[in-house]
């Protein structure tokens, strides 16, 4: 696979404040990456480095084999969260402007925005927008494509919509990093690169990530009084239908916790759904 | 006594913005309201919550001072400290004086630490959950929060949805909307709205066993079969008839539910 970005031992300090701190990252041609981490985990900052937009403080990051500039910028596309369109311009215009401030001659579509190229941008719903702005991050047919957050505010049956845009653009050999908070999504990418603390925490594809990570789970007709007496316990915990979670804690501590209230529950370790995972990932870092 | 909406419509001026649209939040329950922006999630809440009225259909709500809203947005003063919010609260709710419960809401949200914090000093998570917060200071009945976990991250998320289920526990029937269909998978009922209108209800369970047909794993998009991206493979779906060579048949999950729910309607 040919690497397209790629960041070795990225450290990037603001004054005191280390937001990346020894970040590795791979990007290969018609791959997606997911990076996944908290807010303030170093997410934006990695990808305004790996874009030159932002030296690093220490550390290599190249861009289709050469250090990033002005002329490797243009074989990327970005759609920020605040994806970056005219509302007041119509979707074609909006699509020549980006080509056009991308260098090339005319921008490239695919089936994206069949049929809207004379609305005002202003004038489409959320998802149908994040559809142009992805149009118009890849109308210039770049070889690079960085989406932050791309779903957001979108349903599900759009946001299905938009994952078969990026992975039409992967398939086309286009390679695709992405930052998502949701499981939904990190399952459409190939890999992930979770990020805490400004550290790469996790690597790897969601099942690996999740693999052999658990919570301890609770069945119990009293779940009122169970949530009651685990919280007053100091635990994390969560709800699942009529379920509890609990979240880095032992099953026989859980047991005793409830026994010592005269709750009858079913107590058992159970896979961690990604957020959890997420929570003990985030705080192990 | 039960709350909710049933075969409701509203409009506003000529738009319409949810029509024939039925929920009935059961106390001690979640329910969780999914679609886009602009699919009718927060005119839905804003109905149960009294902020508006249905303009056609039936609404019952506990009275005013028995019920919880946070409006998109958390609703938190930004130069009143996290004490004097939950204060505030607790005034405009009538349950001043009640030490206690600001205590057990403050070790909940993990915000006792930044009790003498402004509003306007806290980060999103530590903002909706003291919302959230506020909210539910009177032990409502019915507690409706729009989208309280849009922009935060997943570890901020799962501290709201515990206060969420603290709700729930204490006996609150609570409506929460998302964008997210997999933070509705933990609530015991799901209404997904599509351009106003439901489009799949029920418990998660009950969405999952009623899929009609077949849902399928297939390695490359089929032809002339309704589908959709899995990473790198598609699902499809056939509501009659052999699979295609090379299908494997899966158990859909909530995702592939609503994506047939909606080629279902597409083509009847």
């Amino acid at each position: 696979m040919t690497t397209l970005a790629l960041a070795r031992g990225v450290t990037r300090r603001f004054g005191e404040v280390v937001a990346v701190s020894d970040a590795r990252l791979d990007l290969g041609r018609g791959e997606v990456v997911g990076l996944v981490g908290a807010n303030g985990a170093g997410k934006t900052t990695l990808i305004r480095v790996l874009l030159g937009l932002l030296p690093p403080t220490s550390g290599e990051v190249r861009l289709f084999g050469e250090a990033p500039s002005r002329r490797t910028r243009r074989r990327v596309g970005y759609v920020p969260q605040g994806l970056g369109l005219y509302p007041d311009l119509t979707v074609d215009e909006n699509l020549r402007f980006a080509a056009a401030a991308y260098g090339a001659p005319a921008p490239v579509t695919h089936d994206e925005v069949a049929g809207v190229g004379d609305w005002l941008v202003g004038e489409l719903p959320l998802g149908l927008q994040r559809r142009v702005a992805f149009a118009a991050a890849v109308g210039h047919e770049p070889d690079l494509l960085v989406l932050d957050e791309p779903t957001s505010g979108v349903g599900p049956l759009g946001r299905a919509r938009l994952w078969d845009d990026i992975h039409g653009a992967a398939d086309r050999g286009v390679g695709v990093l992405v930052t998502t908070h949701y499981m939904s999504e990190a399952e459409q990418c190939d890999r992930l690169v979770v990020l805490a603390g400004g550290r790469v925490v996790a690597e790897g594809t969601l099942k690996e990530i999740l693999g052999g990570l658990t919570v301890v789970r609770v069945r119990t007709e009293r779940w009122e009084d169970a949530f009651g007496r685990l919280r007053d316990a100091g635990l994390r915990l969560g709800l699942v239908g009529r379920s509890l979670r609990v979240v880095e804690a032992r099953v026989e501590e859980v047991a005793g916790s409830l026994a010592g209230a005269g709750i009858e529950a079913e107590v058992a370790e159970a896979p961690a759904t990604f957020e959890e995972a997420f929570l003990m990932l985030s705080e192990g870092a | 006594m039960s709350w909710g909406v049933w075969e409701i419509s509203a409009r506003y001026g000529d738009r319409p913005a949810l029509e024939g649209v039925t929920l009935e939040p059961r106390p001690g329950s979640i329910a969780a309201v999914v679609g886009a922006d602009g699919a009718g999630k927060t005119t839905l809440l804003r109905v149960l919550a009294g902020a508006r009225d249905a303009d056609a259909g039936e609404v019952r709500r506990p009275a005013p001072e028995r019920l919880g809203f946070v409006s998109q947005g958390s609703g938190v003063y930004e130069d009143l400290t996290v004490a004097e919010n939950l204060a505030f609260a607790a005034r405009a709710y009538g349950v001043e004086g009640h030490d206690d419960r600001a205590a057990e809401l403050l070790a909940t949200t993990g915000l006792a630490e930044a009790r003498e914090r402004l509003g306007s000093q806290l980060s999103g998570g530590m903002r909706q959950k003291l919302g959230v917060a506020m909210a539910m200071v009177h032990r409502p009945d019915l507690l409706v929060l729009d989208e309280p976990t849009t922009g935060l991250d997943p570890v901020s998320r799962v501290e709201l949805w515990t206060m969420v289920a603290a709700a729930a526990a204490e006996g609150a029937a609570v409506v929460v909307s998302t964008a997210y269909l997999e933070e509705a998978e933990r609530a015991t009922h799901v209404l997904v709205l599509d351009e106003g209108r439901p489009l799949v209800s029920g418990s998660p369970e009950e969405v999952l066993s009623s899929v009609p047909g077949v849902v399928l794993e297939v390695p490359t998009r089929p032809e002339d079969v309704p589908s959709w991206r899995r990473g790198r493979t598609w699902r499809a779906w056939i509501r009659e008839g052999d699979p295609p060579r090379g299908a494997l048949r899966v158990a859909p999950d909530i995702d592939d539910a609503v994506m047939v729910a909606a080629l279902s309607r597409a083509r009847p």
